[in-house]
């Protein structure tokens, strides 16, 4: 049995044996455990430390395993909306949307313009919410608290938008086939104008304060480098692959939902370490912003909040009491009792982190027959051991931080 | 200067006051000391976690009902509060967590999740977290609102400022303990 | 000249049939099975060949399919991508229900190693040559492989809530 099988203590007890005895030097485990303030959620590293310096390592997943594929496989397809919600949960219309996207694709749904530009502009405030926390908690993770209390109360500004829309601040469970469940109120559209009026001098400021701080830049250059090859060949995607400075980014590469409609750049870094993730995210606040305010230029004014589709979209409650053909639609959709085709399909978005993919296999019924979810973070953590292999323990936690790695999307 | 004429001052406990002096009973006093300075450990597992995020910073601040440290050590916190999912791997650090806390201490399940299972009723998540370690207060939520987390924080300064001294020693609060294999 | 279905599949017919086969294309991917010995040299076919040039593994997952015959039992569903011709190909290779088993493509893909230690976990579907084929996401001491259809949604020792209240009764949902 191969020593890769071991818990990785017993493991690395035998390294540490075999090191004392060669080079009389004496390394010792660190176990970075699943509860600790700087790794965000909960995920474990067992480290092989030469005093500060890491060895080697092996982390171990899975604490938060909540068999999302599983419970997939036993609820009809607007109940699995609940658990999309809570894959990156930081960024929870991204993943809503791409879920119904790949709903809509296996019916081969039409969504009309207005829908998809009402989601666009959804998901962009969503991508700026989910690098806010991912940029401020890098910057409390070096010690700078400010900045992380100073953005939060704009997160919360984005909190109440999504309230507005569909009355959830974190697990927003948004939208349905076809599009949203209702129209956007005034308050919404006035809430999104004044956050994209009142932002761009709030994040001007923060990364004011870290960008070209000196304390922050010595930390984090340099510390948990990736170069193109080694990203590509992890599978890595999003923020983290274009640090190291490749370009691919879904919404440019398989545009879907119209962003093909919309002009903004892909912020690329160079060597793929720490300071290159941040800026890479910073960045992409300020395009996500310019791809809002294009969008409501746009937004065409007919096209409703959904698609036509009957068969799949309930309809408002003073129809179905009062005609009947409402009433019968509304039981065959709440009864399972809809057309769904034998097939597959696999569809993916840009998801805060990264590509987040949906397989899903169908067989006629009204719960999928498989649907596995592609998460980013699981495939690029991966490489996280590798990352840090010869560097400090400081660095471990700030590449850590920077990775963007979400339990709830790790373990799925 | 500011005006303080507006500003509410809660009732002290009942006791007898005297120039320079007040007496009152030792549980009061040391109640009102523990429920104002109640330092929380965050076990924060998922989303739930992140509402705590926001319950921490500046729009909600927790810091104003005394936890204004977090205490990512268990043996220097008074009250655990486990917010998010607890799988059933999870489940012997959790308890090792707690049993590294010294007394007093209290537990806040935070969440659905935390208090039933919430949403996964799998076979690998706990279904709740009061199936290992004894907890005092339940916020349900998925997540709960900031609003509702301090509100359950609040409840649970309200049972520390009732409670007796000797409860950590009584055998009720023994029983309990040993009903979860506690030392 | 761009990389079309049609020119995968008549690229990949001619290196490898009758190994490969059940060429379908659905909502616009193209999809096909390779026969398990055949998985391994496929892939690589298909991440090195100057023509075709896979170069991102998206996707490894693991599907159970009970009705099927004995030897179709399990399948492996692996999704590459082209970036430079922006195409997508699903690659599907079923395992026999008395030994589920198939080369590992770690030393294609790093990216692979993980997501076939989730396929093992889940499905007991092992990696021939895998550096380090364990347990990820379930308890190391699970015996059971939890995806499968047979085995149920939720723990069955539960005490606190009552199967009945939810209407559950056999294959309900």
């Amino acid at each position: 049995m191969s020593d890769l099988l071991l818990v990785p203590e017993k493991r690395f007890e035998k390294q540490i044996k075999a090191t004392r005895e060669k080079d009389g030097v004496e390394l010792s485990i660190l176990n970075l455990g699943p509860t600790h303030p700087a790794t965000h959620g909960i995920f474990q590293n067992i480290l092989l430390m030469d005093g500060e310096k890491i060895i080697d390592g092996e982390g171990t997943v899975g604490y938060i395993h909540r068999a999302f594929e599983k419970i997939a496989e036993n609820r009809p397809f607007y109940q699995i909306n609940v658990l999309t919600d809570r894959l990156n949960y930081c960024s929870s219309p991204i993943n809503n949307t791409g879920w119904w996207m790949t709903v809509e694709k296996m019916l081969g749904i039409e969504i009309p313009k207005r829908v998809q530009y009402m989601r666009v502009i959804i998901m962009e405030l969503a991508r700026i919410a989910d690098h806010i926390i991912c940029s401020s908690v890098m910057g409390v993770d070096t010690g700078a608290l400010t900045g992380f209390l100073y953005v939060m109360q704009y997160r919360e500004k984005i909190y109440e938008i999504y309230e507005e829309i569909c009355g959830a601040r974190l697990t927003t469970n948004m939208g349905r086939i076809g599009g949203f469940e209702r129209e956007w109120s005034e308050t919404a559209w006035r809430k999104i104008d004044e956050f994209l009026a009142e932002f761009p001098a709030v994040w001007t400021e923060f990364e004011n304060m870290l960008s070209r701080n000196r304390i922050f830049m010595d930390r984090t250059i340099g510390a948990g480098a990736v170069d193109a090859e080694m990203a590509m060949s992890y599978g890595f995607t999003g923020p983290n692959l274009r640090a190291a400075g490749v370009d691919y980014d879904i919404r440019v590469a398989q545009p879907y939902c119209s962003y093909e409609d919309f002009e903004f750049d892909i912020p690329v870094g160079q060597n793929g370490d720490c300071y290159d993730r941040f800026c890479v995210r910073n960045a992409e606040v300020w395009e996500s912003m310019k791809i809002i305010r294009q969008a409501l230029e746009k937004m065409p004014a007919e096209g409703g909040y959904h698609a036509d589709v009957p068969d799949y979209y309930l309809p408002p409650k003073e129809e179905v009491y009062n005609n009947m053909e409402a009433l019968i639609y509304h039981f065959k959709i709440v009864m399972g009792e809809v057309p769904v085709p034998n097939t597959e399909v696999y569809h993916a978005v840009e998801g805060g982190n990264g590509e987040l993919g949906f397989y899903l296999i169908t067989n006629g019924s009204r719960v999928p027959y498989r649907l596995h979810f592609r998460r980013p973070c699981f495939i690029y953590y991966q490489a996280f051991n590798e990352i840090v292999k010869g560097r400090s323990l400081s660095d471990a936690i700030i590449t850590l931080s920077s990775m963007n790695v979400i339990a709830g999307e790790l373990d799925c | 200067m500011s005006d303080s004429s507006n500003i509410k001052q809660v009732a002290p406990p009942e006791g007898y006051a005297g120039e320079g002096f007040f007496a009152t009973k030792l549980s009061e006093v040391v109640g009102l000391a523990r429920a104002n300075s109640m330092w929380p450990l965050p076990f924060a597992t998922s989303c739930c976690g992140i509402e705590y995020m926001a319950t921490m910073a500046a729009t909600y601040d927790i810091g104003r009902f005394g936890s204004e440290r977090m205490s990512f050590s268990p043996r220097q916190a008074d009250m655990l509060l486990v917010m998010g999912t607890i799988a059933k791997k999870m489940a012997p650090i959790l308890r090792q967590v707690y049993e590294q806390m010294a007394e007093p201490k209290w537990v806040i399940a935070v969440g659905a999740c935390a208090s039933t299972g919430g949403v996964f009723d799998t076979y690998s998540v706990l279904q709740g977290i009061d199936k290992v370690i004894p907890v005092d207060v339940y916020v349900p939520g998925c997540p709960p609102r900031p609003e509702q987390i301090l509100d359950g924080i609040l409840e649970l300064q309200n049972i520390v400022k009732n409670e007796s001294v000797r409860r950590r020693s009584s055998d009720e609060y023994k029983d309990l303990l040993n009903s979860y294999n506690i030392k | 000249m761009s990389l079309t279905n049609e020119i995968i599949q008549q690229t990949l017919s001619q290196q490898f049939a009758p190994k490969v086969e059940n060429f379908h294309i659905l909502h616009d991917m193209l999809a096909f099975e390779v026969k398990k010995d055949a998985s391994f040299e496929v892939i690589k076919f298909l991440k090195e060949d100057p023509s075709m040039n896979f170069n991102f593994l998206t996707d490894v997952c693991g599907v159970h399919y009970p009705d099927y015959e004995t030897d179709r039992q399990f399948c492996v569903v692996y999704h590459l991508h082209n970036w430079f011709n922006n195409v997508r190909i699903r690659v599907k290779v079923f395992l026999p229900a008395s030994n589920p088993e198939v080369e590992s493509i770690v030393p294609l893909y790093a990216g692979a190693n993980w997501q076939e230690r989730e396929t093992y976990d889940f499905y007991g579907i092992t990696f021939k040559n895998h550096p380090q084929l364990k347990r990820i996401l379930n308890m190391d001491e699970m015996e059971s492989f939890p995806l499968r259809k047979e085995f149920p949604l939720e723990d069955q020792g539960r005490t606190d809530k009552d199967d009945r209240f939810f209407g559950r009764t056999g294959p309900n949902c």
